[in-house]
């Protein structure tokens, strides 16, 4: 099987539905000619000319509003926010429209618009090019939101969130775009194709939107991730010998409830891990669910580690990516408890 | 054949590999364009929106209304202030390929804008910048080596490490901090030149942007308001060609030049040979006195070229012809300004060699005092305590209980 890092992985998936359907279509800054500036788009242009890639004016509002009314006339549209960081411009075509369209229309009107961006920290990009808004997102009724962790994820979930009706939010944490990333920066880095998620099929897949993945079977925990932090997840239980169940989420809209329940219930203890800031994170829905669901089976309090509640600092990169020091010390807290 | 509706892409002049084409640019002859009067009508002067103001002509003689008629010492001051701002962009350019920081950005080729408006303004001016106006701290007199402090991130960084590098604030010199999302500093500026007016002072706001950053919706809200309220601001498009890899087409530049959305959001429009620095000198000192005496904002569009990369991420090989800064029509500011010197007999090129010597002493010598002050990679380090501060004015429990934590996961 071929071996992809996630660049080129999540550019199959978008050859692949470009020429499948002719109705989609893909809209961003610099995603045409130039390839996009992190390559994602690279060659799409010059393989399905202007009219299927469109370069665009540094406008996410406008990029999101026409992507919308682009879905409303029958196209299926892919757009690019160059950062996360860069997305909140488009937050009220994103968050008042795009989320509500189907709904205030009574199902007579929808666009099924794929938004990718990428987030996450680890690349220096100080507080404009390091932050992890997926939970602002999910808070949104109406919109599915989704992050990949490996080459194939990114390319299935692509390619499933370009079929899918529904808008979708497709993060991508861009740390992991050429290899995968366990958090400590002084390691050598790895490429993809030492790890057995950098084996991509050639051709079409989907991976379902609303799954959860176990990564790591295990019986004393359950780590719950998602991106970049299921490697600092499993390095950090690797450092203390713990065998943790490490989940990752992959789909946080619609949530697989029932896959992390069920580790939850079997190992009875559970940590929660995100780049994302930890006040009213992610995190804190998944918390709250589990506590709902396996109350009577859990034998210590649900951990959360998370980055610190201040903006992403350029010079403190590490001291705020929640690596695997603070994971572990999280992990060992989760143990220790009661 | 019947007529069909259609979708225009706008198409690149010259692609890698290409002969550079400008035959896009459309200018006007050096001293061609009348200089209206600062109160004059929206109306009476729509074609300083569509017409290249310009003073310095080809054989580097300063002619018509607009020259600005400037002191040969100011003149000179000028020159030093663009030449040290290359001189320090390059210097910066090499210590982020030697990896003392994470990023850099050039203004290679734009230093005419920052360096002849900074000049004239006056000091208490507040100025919104763009990432691209390093030459506004060179010319308010900031040491370079602040700035080089925060572009190391290093413990005598202003902004406490907090932020990407080039990313400058300095309330004191009256330059507000840079964000990062573009064109945000728009509409703030416009509100800033409002609280002005509402309060009775008559000190103006200046902003800058980037063509493509012409694109976001904050543009239009800050023209808007401009407009309607007569705010006392000048709102610059530095119209460098390139936005990353996309041409001033994209941005809409294409059917009509920047500078005409001035008057057509009701204000007045102006377009300037932004690498002619007497021109937009002339053009600003023209738009800070219409704002001073109450005939409201000006729109001032730059007609320039970015010269670099977009940043030190950026390869502009992939989507431009290599030489064609080479080839740009309207030359380069610093020559411009130094050829119109040494024919007023004011400068030579043994003058010019010297002074150059003499910046780059200053920017190595800078250079020294500030690395010791910690780089990138190099203690020493800003205090880690840094990273929860000014989040809010009092520090609240729980980010007091997460720099506990902290201190505990370092060993500290």
């Amino acid at each position: 099987m071929p071996q992809m890092n996630m660049i080129q992985a999540l550019n199959s998936a978008m050859d692949i539905m470009l020429a499948r359907d002719p109705n989609v279509v893909m809209l961003g800054e610099d995603i045409g000619y130039f390839g996009g500036v992190f390559r994602v788009t690279d060659g799409l242009q010059r393989k399905y000319g202007e009219h299927r890639v469109l370069d665009t004016p540094i406008a996410e509002g406008a990029i999101v509003g026409a992507a919308i009314g682009m879905g409303v006339n029958g196209l299926r549209p892919v757009a690019e926010v160059q950062f996360a960081d860069y997305i909140y411009p488009a937050c009220d075509q994103i968050f008042s429209e795009l989320a509500r369209l189907r709904y205030r229309s009574a199902g007579d009107f929808w666009a099924p618009v794929t938004i990718r961006t990428p987030c996450g920290g680890g690349i220096r990009g100080g507080q404009t090019h390091s932050q992890s808004p997926e939970g602002i997102f999910t808070h949104v009724c109406g919109i599915k939101v989704v992050m990949p962790s490996t080459p194939y994820d990114a390319k299935g979930l692509l390619i499933a969130s370009i079929e899918d009706d529904d808008p979708v939010v497709f993060f991508e944490p861009k740390r992991l775009y050429n290899g995968p990333f366990d958090g400590d920066a002084n390691k050598p880095a790895v490429p993809w194709s030492t790890h057995p998620k950098g084996e991509v099929p050639e051709g079409y897949y989907t991976v379902p939107i609303g799954k959860a993945e176990i990564v790591r079977k295990g019986s004393a925990v359950t780590m719950v991730a998602y991106g970049t932090m299921i490697y600092v997840c499993e390095a950090a239980a690797k450092a203390l010998g713990i065998d943790a169940e490490i989940i990752d989420v992959r789909s946080m809209v619609p949530l697989d409830t029932d896959t992390i329940c069920t580790s939850v219930r079997k190992t009875g203890r559970c940590l929660i891990a995100h780049e994302a800031t930890r006040f009213s994170g992610f995190g804190a829905e998944l918390s709250a669910t589990i506590q709902e669901e396996c109350f009577w089976d859990l034998e210590a309090p649900i951990g959360r580690v998370a980055g610190w509640d201040t903006p992403y600092p350029h010079a403190f990169e590490w001291e705020y990516f929640p690596g695997p020091l603070r994971v572990a010390a999280a992990l060992k807290a989760v143990m220790e408890a009661a | 054949m019947p007529r069909r509706s259609r979708l225009h892409i706008p198409q690149h002049h010259s692609r890698p590999g290409e002969e550079p084409d400008f035959s896009y640019l459309e200018t006007s002859p050096a001293g061609a364009v009348a200089r209206p009067d600062v109160n004059a009508r929206v109306r009476d002067i729509g074609n300083l929106s569509v017409d290249l103001v310009r003073v310095l002509d080809d054989n580097h003689v300063a002619v018509g209304q607009w020259n600005p008629h400037l002191e040969v010492q100011d003149l000179q001051i000028g020159l030093r202030h663009m030449l040290l701002t290359r001189i320090f962009d390059e210097r910066m350019q090499r210590a982020q390929r030697q990896g003392k920081t994470s990023f850099y950005m050039r203004c290679l080729g734009e230093e005419a804008v920052s360096v002849a408006q900074g000049m004239a303004l006056r000091p208490k001016d507040m100025l919104f910048p763009a990432y691209r106006n390093q030459g506004l701290y060179v010319v308010r007199g900031r040491p370079l080596v602040d700035l080089m402090c925060q572009l190391l991130s290093n413990t005598r960084d202003m902004c406490k490490g907090r932020q990407l590098p080039v990313m400058y604030h300095w309330a004191e010199g009256r330059i507000f901090s840079i964000s990062g999302n573009l064109t945000t500093q728009f509409p703030q500026a416009v509100g800033w030149a409002m609280a002005a007016a509402i309060k009775g002072e008559d000190d103006i706001a200046v902003s800058w942007i980037g063509e493509g950053s012409s694109a976001e919706a904050d543009f239009h809200h800050a023209m808007l308001f401009a407009s309607v309220y007569m705010a006392p601001v000048i709102l610059n498009i530095v119209n460098n060609q390139w936005a990353i890899s996309t041409f001033q087409g994209f941005a809409g530049g294409e059917q009509r030049s920047f500078a005409a959305r001035g008057p057509g959001y009701g204000m007045a429009g102006i377009r300037v040979d932004g690498n002619d620095f007497l021109a937009v000198h002339a053009v600003t000192q023209w738009a800070a006195e219409r704002a001073r005496t109450g005939a409201g904002p000006t729109l001032i569009e730059h007609v320039t070229y970015r010269g670099a990369a977009h940043s030190t991420s950026d390869d502009p090989a992939r989507y431009r012809p290599k030489d064609d800064y080479e080839k740009w029509p309207l030359g380069d500011p610093v020559s411009r300004l130094k050829n119109h010197l040494i024919a007023l007999g004011e400068w030579s090129e043994v003058r010019h060699q010297a002074l150059a010597r003499e910046l780059e002493v200053h920017v190595t010598e800078s250079w020294k005092e500030a690395v010791q002050y910690g780089t990138l990679t190099d203690g020493p380090r800003l205090n880690r305590d840094l990273m929860f501060q000014d989040v809010f004015k009092e520090m609240p429990e729980q980010l007091r209980k997460q720099r506990e934590q902290l201190r505990t996961e370092q060993g500290v």
